[in-house]
């Protein structure tokens, strides 16, 4: 008698299971989740906190608030920041002073971490969202983040 | 067996097929060497290496801080806890004071770690004994996960939300809500799963009895997690040394004792429910507070050997570290679940078909990365 | 429409006298071929659009309205690519292979009564040449699994001649259990013989037990989930034609489609009255037949699909034992049942 219980329970398990799949057959109209993404590039908006590639925010005069601590640099385990800087005389208290002159950023490197943006004492640098990174040269992957012209904000040091 | 005898002209020979390290079943690059007669395997032997990155290797030229984000790399699917467990063991190790709030929400993740990690071990067991539905069943569950830890965390897969001495942002403030509404929806679906695989009889035929791992075996190959608790083997470490907020919850250690594959898979199953009801044991009370103490720039260790394990969604992840003092690890070990679950493959693939390997190792849910690190 | 009339007036006016000319014959098989061919590639994206809907996606959507033309697009690919091959394989059988399946799976189709005059070729012992054909079919994924030269493929390959063999038993029992109730083994008759009532009604227990054992034996003879074992693609990668590509591969594929549109069809005629519908609107306007054949044709596909896109593959030992315990002892208890049902005139006749 095992043997048509068998037959019984399991002709039972496999409607259960089709009425599952049978159920969103019926629903599929509203229930795909598929995001068709190439299509809904300006409805698609990242989340704010998400890590898409570091950049540095410049105000209207072209100025960021960089001061060339270097401590995102020692932060990133990867080497993907490079800063090139310099000591210039300052004018009005005539002392020494760093300033940064590239803030190179090889992007190819990043593992997206965020150590460095944690580290920055200053806010110098941040997450900004984009993620369509692709390009056909990887040499258009090393940025060079602050602006060209570009000095620091005054009053940022202190 | 043996229908070698049978006649001399028709001699059966042993058949030696690589199995991997493009495979769909081995879930990544893993290569297995596999020694059949017919349909019926002989001997398993897993070859590894393919994705081999000297993590260990990388961590003693790292600071501390810059550890943690490689071990996302290892066990991406519950990525959230290799990072607590190198930060609990850093933090042990300093012997700072961790805020409540630091300790909930990072208990809160873990769990719901551990649930994407099942849900995408669901979907991809089902894809393995052919069910191809269960995956993107299992996927869209997962997603609801994902939007949670990107909204918090920053990324989807490796968040790397944990420094030593914290986090490195204050949850979101929809974080709440979304993780609430991620519970009352993914309540509704365990019993669909269950409906949809669980109950089959295909299913049911496919994994009882098949893999058969004794509870003394468990234990001496190391096995751990889900693999091993099946086995009847208590070994959830959340439950033996509790760490974080796990000390205050209250939750069963999802056990069982048949120690085949279908005891695998309902041990999984039960744990999502621990999780849903861990999660919602501390949801309500997040309590107030920094999220993070303020630790030195350059952590420097005392010199001495610190461990710390915790229990991944694989099982249990332990975390080595040797110090001389100075600012980078003297040398990381890592002991990873995924390498000693393997292991057992061959014990209890042998004897098995073809079809028994790929649903044995469905249920181990071997993660590559996290096996050559 | 008008294309449609002339080609049902070229059949009507060439089928009932008998095949003459070779010229005639060339011309009903090209037909055929163009027919099914394309019949073939829409299963295809029926098959990605259920699978789709099952599974909370959209499906091809791209090339063409929602996707219409992607098949095509895909067989346009296929055509093109290159064919490869290992160094290896026996080449002549690693060749023939492909065309024993596609042509097996055509020669079945030119039997089916689509209407009442449409059908190329109405054999007096139609449902035995199509179980016979049918198992033709295997000879060509053995060779091609055995010829490719590659482990997986070989597994494959015996795989399928084990569950071809085996479900062959049931498929032929199941029919045999309906053709005591038809007294004939013609296509024709059979769909004549279900003007009193769809022949699964006309035998009502033993006649749905026979469709439900026809059905499982059906979807494994087509090689499909989950009785897929000879592709299996969690173990053994693509099974038996691992090896293959470009057009040969697509002969393959194309063959499974076709296939499984077979089963529905003779599935169709069988159980559920073919080309009839109620109130005999086919029998006064004939062509409607055809729409109505394949709309009890593609159900029968869909729910295949159903099956597909649900369970879990079985392992190939319990393959067997659900044919060996389950299916062939019930297919024999179901014909002596059909039997006393004949004997005793019980059958539903309206």
């Amino acid at each position: 008698m095992s043997y048509l219980s068998d037959i019984y329970n399991g002709i039972k398990t496999l409607l259960t299971g089709m009425s599952v799949t049978g159920k969103y057959f019926l629903n599929s109209r509203k229930g795909a989740i598929t995001q068709q993404y190439p299509d809904n590039r300006d409805t698609l908006k990242m989340f704010e906190r998400f890590r898409g590639e570091v950049v540095m925010p410049h105000d209207e005069n072209n100025e960021h608030s960089c001061t060339g601590c270097q401590k995102c640099e020692l932060a990133c385990p990867n080497g993907s920041i490079e800063i090139i800087w310099d000591r210039v005389i300052d004018e009005n208290t005539g002392k020494k002073k760093k300033i940064i002159d590239q803030h190179i950023y090889h992007f190819g490197m990043c593992t997206q971490c965020g150590l460095c943006v944690d580290a920055c004492p200053s806010d110098a640098i941040k997450w900004a969202q984009n993620f369509e990174n692709s390009v056909y040269d990887r040499t258009q992957l090393t940025r060079v983040l602050n602006q060209p012209g570009s000095k620091v904000r005054a009053g940022v040091e202190e | 067996m043996s229908t070698a005898t049978i006649n001399n002209n028709f001699k059966s020979e042993e058949y030696f097929i690589n199995m991997g390290p493009q495979h769909p079943a081995t879930h990544g690059v893993l290569r297995l060497l596999l020694t059949i007669d017919g349909e019926i395997i002989k001997k398993v032997e897993p070859d590894l290496g393919y994705i081999h990155r000297s993590i260990e290797k990388m961590c003693e030229k790292d600071s501390y801080q810059q550890i943690v984000h490689l071990t996302d790399r290892m066990d991406y699917l519950s990525s959230h806890i290799n990072n607590e467990a190198v930060c609990l063991c850093v933090e042990n190790a300093l012997q700072l004071e961790i805020p409540e709030r630091v300790k909930v929400i990072r208990t809160i993740l873990d769990e719901l770690t551990r649930i994407s990690s099942h849900c995408l071990w669901w979907g991809v067991m089902g894809m393995d004994v052919g069910a191809l539905t269960t995956y993107f069943y299992g996927f869209r569950d997962r997603e609801m996960i994902n939007d949670i830890f990107e909204e918090t965390c920053g990324a989807r897969l490796t968040m790397n939300y944990n420094i030593p001495g914290g986090l490195m942002q204050d949850i979101h403030p929809n974080f709440v809500k979304r993780v609430k509404e991620f519970i009352a929806h993914f309540k509704t679906k365990i019993p669909e799963y269950n409906r949809l695989l669980t109950g089959n009889v295909i299913f049911q035929k496919r994994t009882i009895g098949v893999g058969l791992l004794t509870k003394e075996d468990a234990i001496s190959y190391g096995a751990s997690g889900p693999v091993g608790r099946a086995s009847g083997y208590s070994c959830d470490v959340r439950k033996h040394h509790p760490y974080s907020a796990l000390d205050r919850v209250d939750f069963k250690e999802a056990l069982a004792t048949e120690g085949d594959s279908f005891a695998r898979y309902r041990v999984r199953i039960q744990e999502m429910w621990e999780s849903i009801s861990i999660i919602e044991q501390l949801i309500d009370n997040i309590p107030e507070g920094d999220f993070k103490v303020p630790t030195n720039a350059v952590i420097k260790l005392p010199k001495g050997e610190y461990y710390q394990k915790v229990e991944t969604a694989r099982g249990e992840l332990g975390v080595y570290i040797i110090s001389t003092g100075t600012k980078n690890p003297y040398r990381v070990k890592f002991r990873s679940p995924g390498l000693s679950n393997l292991s057992l493959l061959n014990h209890i693939a042998v004897g098995g078909k073809i079809g028994d390997l790929v649903a044995t190792m469905a249920t181990i849910d071997i993660v590559v990365p996290d096996i050559d690190r | 429409m008008n294309t449609l009339i002339n080609i049902n007036n070229l059949f009507l006016s060439i089928i009932p006298a008998e095949i003459t000319g070779l010229p005639k014959m060339a011309m009903i098989a090209l037909i055929y071929l163009g027919i099914f061919a394309v019949l073939g590639l829409y299963l295809v994206l029926l098959e990605r659009k259920v699978a789709a809907w099952f599974q909370l996606r959209l499906g091809p959507n791209r090339v063409g309205y929602h996707g219409l033309l992607q098949t095509m697009a895909d067989a346009l690919k296929l055509v093109s690519k290159e064919l490869t091959g290992t160094v290896k394989a026996d080449k002549f059988l690693y060749n023939l292979a492909p065309y024993f399946v596609i042509i097996t799976s055509l020669m079945a189709l030119g039997i089916f009564p689509f209407t009442q005059k449409l059908q190329a070729y109405d054999l007096n012992i139609g449902l035995f040449f199509l179980i016979a054909i049918s198992s033709i079919g295997v000879i060509g994924i053995l060779l091609g699994g055995w010829s490719s030269n590659n482990k997986f493929s070989l597994i494959g390959a015996m795989r399928s001649g084990v569950q071809t063999i085996s479900y062959e038993l049931s498929v032929g029992l199941s029919l045999l259990t309906m053709v005591l109730l038809t007294q004939s083994l013609q296509l024709s008759e059979i769909v004549e013989v279900q003007k009193n009532g769809w022949l699964i009604v006309q035998g009502h227990i033993p006649a749905i037990i026979a469709f439900m054992v026809f059905m499982i034996a059906g979807t494994a003879e087509t090689n499909r989930a989950p009785f897929d074992m000879v592709e299996a693609e969690s173990e053994l990668g693509a099974g038996f034609h691992t090896e293959y590509s470009g057009m040969k591969f697509a002969y393959f594929f194309l063959a499974e489609f076709i296939n499984m549109f077979i089963i529905a069809a003779i599935a169709t005629t069988v159980f559920f009255g073919g080309w009839l519908s109620p109130f005999g609107v086919t029998e006064s306007i004939p062509w409607l037949g055809v729409f109505w054949f394949l709309a009890k044709t593609f159900i029968l596909v869909f729910l295949m699909m159903w099956f597909r896109w649900t369970f879990p593959r079985l392992r190939v030992d319990q393959l067997l034992t659900l044919e060996w315990k389950y299916l062939l002892p019930i297919n024999l208890v179901n014909i002596v049942i059909m039997a006393v049902i004949v004997w005793l005139n019980l059958s539903i006749q309206f």
